[in-house]
C-alpha cells in the first residue's frame, strides 16, 4: 500500500523523477493510511481547509474593488454590494465564511478535546492548531474593521486599547499599533495590509499542521494507536468520499446563511458609517469572540483590593486582559495538564461528563458576552470564567490521576471489525 | 448522568443561538416597544418586491423624507429597478440641480442631475444638517432597513408610532416628540406623515399607515437592492447542492460498503 | 478516475458498472457546479454598473452655431464635435477618394441627413497627440480641418488624414441622435 507508485504517463514520470510532487500527493492523499473508525467529527479538519480556500478566493476578489481609506471604505463596500457584478455574493460569502470558519474550527477543537487528540505524540500538531486559531482571530479582527461601520471602528478602538494595560509602554504601544492617537486612516491601511497577509500565514501553518499530522497519523475515536495494517484504510477513496459528502452537507448550511440570512450573524450597527464622535449603545464583537469577551469583562473592580495585591499595577482592566489571553495560553499546556493513561473520553466516565459541562460553560460564556455586564449576567459570567480555568487547571490534572478508566480495546480493528479481532490476536501472538 | 450533561450543553447552545439574535433587540429597545411584525411582499424565501409599492414609497421619500434625509448610496440609475422607465427617471433627475464641473474661470457651476448621479442630499454637510434640525442629525436612509433591528417593521412602526401627548409622568426634552417605538421614546423628528400628505398616481388612498408601509418597503429595497436576485440564485444553488449531496451520500455508502 | 475504480472495486466486479455510473455522474455534476461557480468570479472583474453608467454620454447640440466646435470627454478621451458650415461640407464631399491615404467617403463619416455634425475621437492616429483645430484661434492645417502639432499631420474638414505621418483618419466613436438636438455617444 505504501510502495511508490509506478507512473505510466511519461511527462508525469519525468517530472516526478526530478520533483516528486506526484508521489508526494499519492502518499498524502491517496494511499495515506487512515484509521478505519473515524466518525463524522473528523470531517471538520478538511471542511476548515475548504472554507479557508473560499475565504482567500472571495477575499482576493473583494480586494479588487475595496478602497482602504476612511473616506471611501464604507462607500466602496456599498458599491461592491450594489454596482459590482455579483459583488453582494462575494461579500456575503466572505462575511458568512468567516463565521463558518470559526464554527468549523471550534467543532474541530472540541473534537480534539473529547478524543484527546492533543496528547503525545501530537503536541506539536496541537500547538500549530492553536497558532492557526490565534492567526484566525487576528485576521478576523482586522478584517472586521475594513467595512468601516460603527462596530468596525469601535471594535478596533476597544481591542487596540487593551494593549494600554502593558505597564510603562502601554500608551506608546497603542499609538504604534494605530499609527496615530485614535483609529484612523493609517490604522485602516495597515489593518487592510495585515488582513491580506495573515490568511497566507494561516495557509502556511495549515501546511505544517498537515505535515505534523502525517507523521503520527490521525487520532481516532478509540484513542488507541495504529498497530497493524488492518487498523487503517487508504485515505482515497474512503475518506475522500466521506469528506466530499460532509462538504456537501456543510455547504448547504453555509449557503443557506449566505443567501437567505446574510446579516443574521452580523450586527446592524455596522451598516452605519463609522463616526468617531458617537459610540454605539453597546459594543459587541462577532459571535465567535463572545466567550473571550465575557472573560475580559468578568473581573470585578474590587477584586484586586480584596486580594490586597498592588492595585496600582494590576487594575481590574489589566486582570481582565490577562485572563483573556490566559484562557488561550492555558490551552498550550493541555498535553501536560492531562496525563491520563487513556486519550479518548469514551473510556473516561468522569471526564466525559465534565467535558460536556465544559462545553456548556463555553457556550454560557458566549451568551454572557453578548449581554451587557450587569446584575445576574455579571455573576454568571464570573462563575463561568472560574469554571473555565478550574476545569483546565484543576480537574484535568486531578482526573488524570484519580479517574478509573475503562479497559481499552487491543486495537482499532479488534474493536470495529469481526475479522479484525482474529487478525490482531494473530499479530499479538506473533 | 452523561445524558444530562449532554442535554445541558445542547440546551445552552440553543439558548445562546437564540439569545445572540435577541440581544441587540432587547438592548436597542431598552424602553421602546418592539415593532409589531407586518406582512411584507418581500418576506420569506420566495418573497419579491411589489414594484407599485416601491414607486409609491419613493414618492413618499421624495416629497416628505428627502426634505431632511439623504439617501447617498442610491443613484438615479438604480431606480430602473423599482419599475420606473429611464425617461421618467431622467425627468425626475432633471428637477434637481447638482454641482457640475468648474467653468473655464474655475467658478463652481450647477447642472441638472443625470442618471449617474446620487440622489441629492438636502444638506451640504453634517454640520448644516445639524444646525437646521435643532442639533439632531437626520440619518442617511440608504441602509436604514439594515442598520435598525426590525428593518421594515421598525420603520413602519416608528412612522406610525407617534403619540400627540406624552403619557403622564414622562418629561419630554425641548423640541422632542413622543414615539412608542423609538429608543427611550423621545425622538427629535416631528411626525413626518400626514393623512393624504402625498397624492399617489395609482389612486391608492394615502393614509398615514399606507405611506409608512410604502416608504418602509422602499427603504428595504434601497438597503438590499440585490434581495430578489439573491433569493432566486439561492434557491437554485441550494437545490443543486441538495441533489449533489444526495449523490455524494450514495457514492460514500457504496465506497464504504466493502468495509462494513 | 480510472485509479478510483481499480482501487475500490476489488472483488466486486458485478457492482463495478453501477458504481462507475454513479461515480461518473456525481463527478460530472460536481464539476459542473465548480464550473458554474467560476462565473461570478469572472463577471466580478467586468466593468461594474457605475462604470457602465458613465460609459455613454449625452450632449445637447442646440446651442451650437455653424462653424463652432466643442470638445467633450467620453471614457477619458476627447471627443470633437463640430457643426460644419455648408462650405466645409462641400469641400469634404468634393475630394476624390483616390486623393486619400485612408479612402473613406464623407457620407460614411456622418449620420445620414445629419451632414452638419461631425463627431470624432480627437486623438491623432499617429502617436496619440490631440490635434489642434477646435478653437477659432487654432491652426486648422492645410485642409481646413485639424492639424496635429506633434509630427505635422493634416486632417481635412471630414477629419480624414491628408498629409503627414498619421496612417488613418480620425476615429468615429459609436454615437446616435436620440432626438434632433441630442447626441448620445457610446
Amino acid at each position: 500500500m505504501s510502495a511508490a507508485p509506478e507512473w505510466k504517463n511519461p511527462v508525469v514520470k519525468w517530472i516526478d523523477h526530478r520533483l516528486p510532487v506526484f508521489t508526494f500527493t499519492h502518499h498524502s492523499l491517496i494511499d495515506y493510511p487512515t484509521p478505519r473508525n473515524l466518525n463524522y467529527w473528523w470531517n471538520f479538519g478538511s471542511l476548515a481547509g475548504v472554507v479557508l480556500v473560499i475565504l482567500i478566493g472571495t477575499g482576493l476578489f473583494l480586494a479588487m474593488h475595496y478602497n482602504p481609506s476612511v473616506d471611501h471604505a464604507f462607500d466602496s463596500v456599498e458599491r461592491i454590494m450594489r454596482d459590482v457584478n455579483y459583488g453582494w455574493l462575494m461579500r456575503y460569502m466572505h462575511a458568512n465564511g468567516a463565521s463558518m470558519f470559526f464554527l468549523v474550527v471550534y467543532i474541530h477543537m472540541f473534537r480534539a478535546l473529547y478524543y484527546g487528540s492533543y496528547r503525545a505524540p501530537r503536541e506539536v500538531l496541537w500547538f500549530i492548531g492553536l497558532f492557526i486559531f490565534l492567526a484566525m482571530m487576528a485576521t478576523a479582527f482586522v478584517g472586521y474593521t475594513l467595512p468601516w461601520g460603527q462596530m468596525s471602528f469601535w471594535g478596533a478602538t476597544v481591542i487596540t486599547n487593551l494593549f494600554s494595560v502593558v505597564p510603562f509602554f502601554g500608551d506608546a504601544i497603542v499609538q504604534w499599533l494605530l499609527g496615530g492617537f485614535a483609529v484612523d486612516n493609517p490604522t485602516l491601511n495597515r489593518f487592510f495590509a495585515f488582513h491580506f497577509l495573515l490568511p497566507f500565514v494561516i495557509f502556511g501553518l495549515v501546511f505544517l499542521h498537515l505535515w505534523a499530522l502525517h507523521v503520527h497519523k490521525s487520532n481516532n475515536p478509540l484513542g488507541v494507536d495504529i498497530k497493524t495494517d488492518g487498523d487503517t484504510i487508504p485515505f482515497h477513496p474512503y475518506y475522500t468520499a466521506k469528506d466530499a459528502f460532509g462538504l456537501g452537507v456543510f455547504l448547504i448550511f453555509y449557503f443557506a446563511f449566505a443567501f437567505f440570512a446574510p446579516n443574521y450573524l452580523g450586527h446592524p450597527d455596522n451598516y452605519i458609517p463609522a463616526n468617531a464622535l458617537v459610540t454605539p449603545p453597546e459594543i459587541v464583537p462577532e459571535w465567535y469572540f463572545l466567550p473571550f469577551y465575557a472573560i475580559l469583562r468578568a473581573v470585578p473592580d474590587n477584586f484586586i483590593d480584596i486580594w490586597g495585591i498592588l492595585p496600582i499595577l494590576v487594575t481590574a482592566k489589566t486582570a481582565g486582559v490577562i485572563l483573556m489571553f490566559a484562557s488561550i495560553i492555558v490551552l498550550f499546556f493541555l498535553p501536560w495538564l492531562d496525563r491520563s493513561p487513556v486519550r479518548s473520553a469514551k473510556f473516561r466516565p468522569i471526564y466525559k461528563q465534565l467535558y460536556w459541562l465544559f462545553l456548556a460553560d463555553c457556550i454560557v460564556l458566549g451568551w454572557v458576552g453578548a449581554n451587557p455586564p450587569e446584575g445576574t449576567m455579571l455573576v454568571i459570567g464570573r462563575i463561568a470564567t472560574l469554571y473555565y480555568f478550574v476545569h483546565l487547571l484543576v480537574f484535568m490534572p486531578l482526573l488524570s490521576r484519580y479517574e478509573k478508566t475503562r479497559p481499552l480495546p487491543d486495537s482499532i480493528s479488534a474493536a470495529v471489525t469481526p475479522q479484525g479481532s482474529s487478525q490482531s490476536a494473530q499479530a499479538q501472538g506473533a | 448522568m452523561i445524558r444530562t450533561f449532554k442535554r445541558i450543553a445542547v440546551a445552552a447552545a440553543l439558548l445562546a443561538a437564540f439569545s445572540v439574535s435577541d440581544v441587540s433587540t432587547s438592548r436597542a429597545a431598552s424602553k421602546a416597544t418592539p415593532p409589531p411584525p407586518q406582512d411584507w411582499s418581500f418576506s420569506g424565501v420566495f418573497g419579491t418586491f411589489d414594484r407599485a409599492q416601491l414607486q409609491r414609497g419613493y414618492l413618499v421619500y421624495r416629497e416628505v423624507c428627502a426634505a431632511c434625509h439623504s439617501m447617498k448610496q442610491v443613484y438615479f440609475r438604480h431606480l430602473v429597478d423599482i419599475g420606473l422607465s429611464e425617461n421618467a427617471i431622467k425627468a425626475i433627475a432633471a428637477e434637481f440641480e447638482v454641482a457640475g464641473e468648474p467653468d473655464e474661470d474655475g467658478e463652481p457651476t450647477e447642472r441638472p442631475a443625470r442618471l449617474f448621479d446620487r440622489l441629492p442630499s438636502p444638506y451640504a454637510n453634517d454640520n448644516e444638517a445639524r444646525s437646521a434640525n435643532n442639533g439632531a442629525l437626520p440619518p442617511d436612509l440608504s441602509l436604514i432597513a439594515k442598520s435598525r433591528v426590525g428593518g421594515a417593521d421598525y420603520i413602519h412602526a416608528l412612522l406610525t408610532g407617534y403619540l400627540e401627548k406624552a403619557p403622564a409622568g414622562v418629561t419630554m426634552g425641548e423640541g422632542m416628540n413622543y414615539n412608542t417605538y423609538f429608543a427611550a421614546n423621545q425622538i427629535a423628528m416631528a411626525p413626518p406623515l400626514a393623512e393624504d400628505g402625498v397624492e399617489y398616481e395609482d389612486g391608492t388612498k394615502a393614509s398615514v399607515d399606507q405611506q409608512a408601509r410604502d416608504v418602509a418597503a422602499f427603504m428595504t429595497w434601497a438597503a438590499e437592492p440585490e434581495m430578489e436576485e439573491r433569493k432566486r440564485m439561492g434557491i437554485k444553488v441550494l437545490l443543486f447542492l441538495i441533489i449533489l449531496t444526495a449523490m455524494l451520500y450514495a457514492v460514500k455508502r457504496r465506497v464504504w460498503s466493502d468495509l462494513h | 478516475m480510472a485509479d478510483t475504480s481499480t482501487t475500490t472495486a476489488e472483488g466486486h466486479e458485478h457492482e463495478e458498472d453501477r458504481r462507475d455510473f454513479l461515480l461518473t455522474s456525481t463527478i460530472v455534476v460536481g464539476a459542473a457546479g465548480v464550473a458554474l461557480a467560476a462565473w461570478p468570479f469572472i463577471d466580478f472583474m467586468n466593468p461594474s454598473a457605475d462604470v457602465l453608467a458613465l460609459a455613454s454620454l449625452e450632449f445637447d447640440l442646440s446651442s451650437m452655431e455653424p462653424g463652432q466646435a466643442v470638445t467633450v470627454t467620453w471614457r477619458n478621451k476627447p471627443v470633437f464635435i463640430r457643426r460644419r458650415t455648408a462650405a466645409e461640407i462641400d469641400e469634404a464631399k468634393k475630394v476624390p477618394l483616390s486623393d486619400l491615404k485612408d479612402p473613406q467617403a464623407d457620407a460614411d463619416r456622418v449620420k445620414e441627413g445629419k451632414d452638419e455634425w461631425l463627431v470624432m475621437i480627437g486623438i491623432c492616429t499617429h502617436l496619440g497627440c490631440i490635434p489642434a483645430g477646435q478653437k477659432v484661434t487654432d491652426s486648422k492645417g492645410e485642409f481646413g480641418g485639424w492639424f496635429c502639432p506633434c509630427h505635422g499631420s493634416h486632417y481635412d474638414t471630414s477629419g480624414r488624414i491628408r498629409k503627414g505621418p498619421a496612417p488613418r483618419n480620425l476615429e468615429i466613436p459609436p454615437y446616435a441622435f436620440t432626438n434632433d438636438t441630442t447626441v448620445r455617444i457610446g
